[in-house]
C-alpha cells in the first residue's frame, strides 16, 4: 500500500492487452487495414478507376504488386481503396452504435419508466435483418454507402442499446451509486460518472465485434450491387466483379476476399482479447 | 432542540401478495451532537429507518405509508427529490457498510470527495481540491496530497472506509448516518474508525446515527440506543440504563449473546429461532414466539411502548 507512483486502472489494462497473444495478433493485422486505410493516396497513388485495357488480367507482379483486373485496373489501388471505404463504413456505424446505444441504453437501464417502451421499439427494430433492409432502403434512396451505414445503425444500434441496458442496471444497485446518491448527487451525475464509465467494458467489447460485421455485411451488400456505385472499388464489388474471370484471373477475387478474410477476423480476435481482458465473465476457459 | 424528529414511520413494500410493512410506526428524536445507536439483528428494519429518512429506497416498491420525519423542523416526506437530493450531504450524509464496493472503481480517491462538494456548492476545482486535501488529513490519512489521485483498488479497507467518511463529511452535514460502519472492517481496524468517526463528531459538532447489530459498537459509541425487533421499536433508553437494566427481554437475549470475560462457556450464548418473516409476522407481540417470558396475553395485541424509567421506554408487557 506504499505505492509511490498511482496507477490508473488504464495502465494496468493495457499492460494485461499487450500480453494477451490474440489481442496482439488481432489489434497487428487490424492495423495493416487501418494503416492500409488511411494511406490510402500515398502507397496507392495511382487512380483505382483508371482503364487501361492493354494492361488487362495481368497476374500479381513486381509492376502490378496484386495485378490488374479486368478492364486493366491496378488491383493493389483498388484493394487499397476498397479498404478505406471499408474502414470508414465500419467506423461510421461504431460510431453511430457507441452514441445512439449507449444513450438509448442508458436512458432504459436507468430509468425503468423508459424501459418498457424503448425496449419493444428495439424489439420490432431488431426483427429486421440487415441485408433485407439495407435492400429496402436502397430500393428508395438509390445504392450508396450511406444506404449500407443507415440500415447496420438501424438493426444494430437496438442491439448494442440492449447490452448497454442490461451492464447499466447491473452497475445502478451498486453501492457506490446509492453512496454517490447519499451524497446528493443528481441522475444526470450518477449516469455520468458512476454508471457509464462502469458500464463501457461489455460496449467496447460489442463494438469491436460489430467493426468487423459492418465490414463484412457491407461487402456482402456491395457484392451483391447495393453498396457503393462500381467503378468505386469496394472489396465487395471487385469481388462480384472478378467472379466472371475465377477461372482466368483468380487474384481478381481472392486478393479482395483474403483482404476481407484478414480484416474480419483481425477484428475478432481483437474482440476476443479485449472480452478477456475486460470482461473477465465471459472468458470461456478453454 | 432536536435536530431530526422521526415520528409514527411507516415504510412499506410493493409485493405480489401485497404490501408488507418493513419498519411500523418507528418514532424517535435525534439531539444536535448526539450520537444515537440504532441495534438490531438483520432485517429488523434498521436499514429502512435509514434510507427512508434519506429518501433513498426505490419507489415504488417502496412507500412511506405513515408517519412524518422533521430535519431542522422542516418535513422531509414528500419533499421534492430536487429539495432532497440538495439536503442529502450537506444537511444529512450517510456511509454505508461494505468500504470495498462504495467506491466507484473507475474514479480516483480525490475526484470522489470532490464530487460531492461539485454536487453542492460552486467551486473552483482548486478550490475543491484544497478542501478534499483537507478533508482526507482530517479522517487520517497519510500524506493525501499524494493519495489524491489513488483509485480504490491501491487501498485497504480501513482506508477506504476512511475516504467513505470524507466523502460523507466534506460538505459539514449536521447528521451522519453510519449503517453498520464498521462491520466489514478486522477489530483493530473497527476500533479506529470508530474513534475516528467520534473525534470527527467533536469536532464538527454533528449528530450521528450508528447503525449495527454488534453490541460492543453501542456500548463504546452511543449516547442514546433503539433497539428494533421484526420492523418496531421494542426499546430505548440512554446507554448506560440499556446495559444495566435491559428492559425488554429481546434486548436481555441481545446482551446475553455477548461473550465476556468472566464468564467461561463452552458454546456461545444465541436467541432461539429466527426472525419473523415481515409478511407472516405473528399476533401481538412479535418476539412472542422467541421470549422465555410469553405468555398467551402477549400474543393478543402489539405492546405499546412504555415508560420503564428515566428517558427509558420499552414495549413489553411483562416489564412492569
Amino acid at each position: 500500500m506504499t505505492s509511490a507512483e498511482p496507477t490508473a486502472p488504464g495502465t494496468q489494462l493495457l499492460g494485461r492487452l499487450l500480453r494477451h497473444r490474440q489481442f496482439v495478433t488481432g489489434a497487428a493485422l487490424f492495423s495493416i487495414v487501418l494503416l492500409a486505410a488511411i494511406l490510402a493516396p500515398v502507397i496507392a497513388p495511382g487512380d483505382p478507376t483508371r482503364i487501361a485495357m492493354r494492361l488487362k488480367f495481368l497476374p500479381p507482379s513486381r509492376d502490378h504488386l496484386f495485378g490488374t483486373d479486368n478492364f486493366g485496373r491496378s488491383l493493389w489501388s483498388r484493394v487499397i481503396w476498397g479498404a478505406q471505404l471499408s474502414v470508414m463504413t465500419g467506423l461510421a456505424v461504431v460510431a453511430l452504435n457507441a452514441v445512439f446505444g449507449t444513450l438509448f441504453g442508458a436512458l432504459a437501464g436507468y430509468f425503468k419508466r423508459l424501459d418498457n417502451v424503448l425496449m419493444r421499439i428495439s424489439d420490432a427494430l431488431m426483427a429486421f435483418p440487415a441485408i433485407l433492409l439495407a435492400i429496402g432502403i436502397t430500393a428508395v434512396l438509390g445504392p450508396s454507402t450511406s444506404d449500407v451505414i443507415l440500415a447496420l445503425a438501424v438493426v444494430y444500434v437496438p442491439r448494442t442499446a440492449r447490452i448497454v441496458r442490461s451492464s447499466v442496471i447491473v452497475i445502478r444497485e451498486m453501492e457506490y451509486v446509492q453512496a454517490a446518491r447519499a451524497c446528493g448527487a443528481g441522475d444526470w451525475r450518477i449516469l455520468r460518472r458512476h454508471i457509464l464509465p462502469n458500464s463501457m467494458a461489455p460496449l467496447i467489447v460489442q463494438l469491436s465485434f460489430l467493426f468487423a460485421y459492418s465490414v463484412l455485411t457491407e461487402a456482402t451488400l456491395s457484392f451483391l450491387g447495393l453498396g457503393a456505385v462500381p467503378p468505386t472499388p469496394t472489396w465487395g464489388n471487385i469481388m462480384a466483379e472478378g467472379r466472371q474471370y475465377m477461372v482466368q484471373a483468380p487474384w481478381i477475387i481472392a486478393i479482395p476476399g483474403v483482404a476481407l478474410m484478414l480484416t474480419v477476423l483481425g477484428l475478432n480476435l481483437l474482440g476476443d482479447g479485449l472480452r478477456d481482458v475486460l470482461d473477465p465473465r465471459l472468458r470461456i476457459q478453454p | 432542540m432536536t435536530l431530526l424528529e422521526v415520528r409514527g414511520l411507516t415504510t412499506a413494500f410493493a409485493t405480489g401478495s401485497g404490501d408488507v410493512s418493513a419498519i411500523e410506526e418507528v418514532g424517535f428524536t435525534v439531539a444536535p451532537g448526539e450520537v444515537l445507536g440504532i441495534v438490531g439483528e438483520s432485517g429488523s428494519g434498521k436499514s429502512v429507518t435509514a434510507l427512508t429518512i434519506m429518501g433513498l429506497l426505490p419507489r415504488p416498491p417502496a412507500r412511506v405509508a405513515a408517519g412524518s420525519v422533521r430535519f431542522e423542523g422542516s418535513e422531509l416526506i414528500g419533499l421534492s427529490e430536487a429539495r432532497m437530493r440538495a439536503l442529502r450531504g450537506r444537511g444529512i450524509a450517510m456511509v454505508f457498510q461494505e468500504p470495498m464496493t462504495s467506491l466507484n472503481p473507475v474514479l480516483s480517491i480525490g475526484e470522489q470527495v470532490m464530487e460531492t462538494v461539485r454536487a453542492h456548492e460552486r467551486t473552483t476545482r482548486a478550490g475543491q481540491r484544497d478542501r478534499a486535501i483537507e478533508m482526507l488529513g482530517r479522517v487520517g490519512i497519510a500524506t493525501p496530497e499524494r493519495r489524491l489521485d489513488d483509485f480504490p483498488h491501491q487501498l485497504s479497507g480501513g482506508m477506504r472506509q476512511r475516504v467513505m467518511l470524507a466523502i460523507a463529511l466534506i460538505c459539514r452535514p449536521r447528521l451522519l448516518i453510519a449503517d453498520e460502519p464498521t462491520t466489514a472492517l478486522d477489530v483493530t481496524i473497527q476500533a479506529q474508525i470508530l474513534d475516528l468517526l467520534l473525534d470527527l463528531r467533536a469536532e464538527l459538532g454533528m449528530a450521528v446515527i450508528i447503525i449495527t447489530h454488534n453490541m460492543g459498537v453501542i456500548a463504546e459509541t452511543a449516547d442514546r440506543v433503539l433497539v428494533m425487533y421484526a420492523g418496531r421499536i421494542v426499546e430505548q433508553a440512554p446507554v448506560g440504563a440499556l446495559f444495566a437494566y435491559p428492559a425488554h427481554p429481546y434486548t436481555r437475549g441481545l446482551l446475553e449473546c455477548v461473550p465476556t470475560l468472566e464468564t467461561e462457556l463452552d458454546r456461545l450464548v444465541a436467541i432461539p429461532g429466527v426472525l419473523p418473516d415481515p409478511a407472516r409476522r405473528p399476533p401481538g407481540c412479535r418476539y412472542a414466539p422467541r421470549c422465555p417470558l410469553a405468555i398467551e396475553a402477549c400474543t393478543r395485541a402489539i405492546p405499546p411502548l412504555h415508560r420503564v424509567g428515566a428517558e427509558h421506554d420499552a414495549a413489553c408487557i411483562r416489564t412492569p
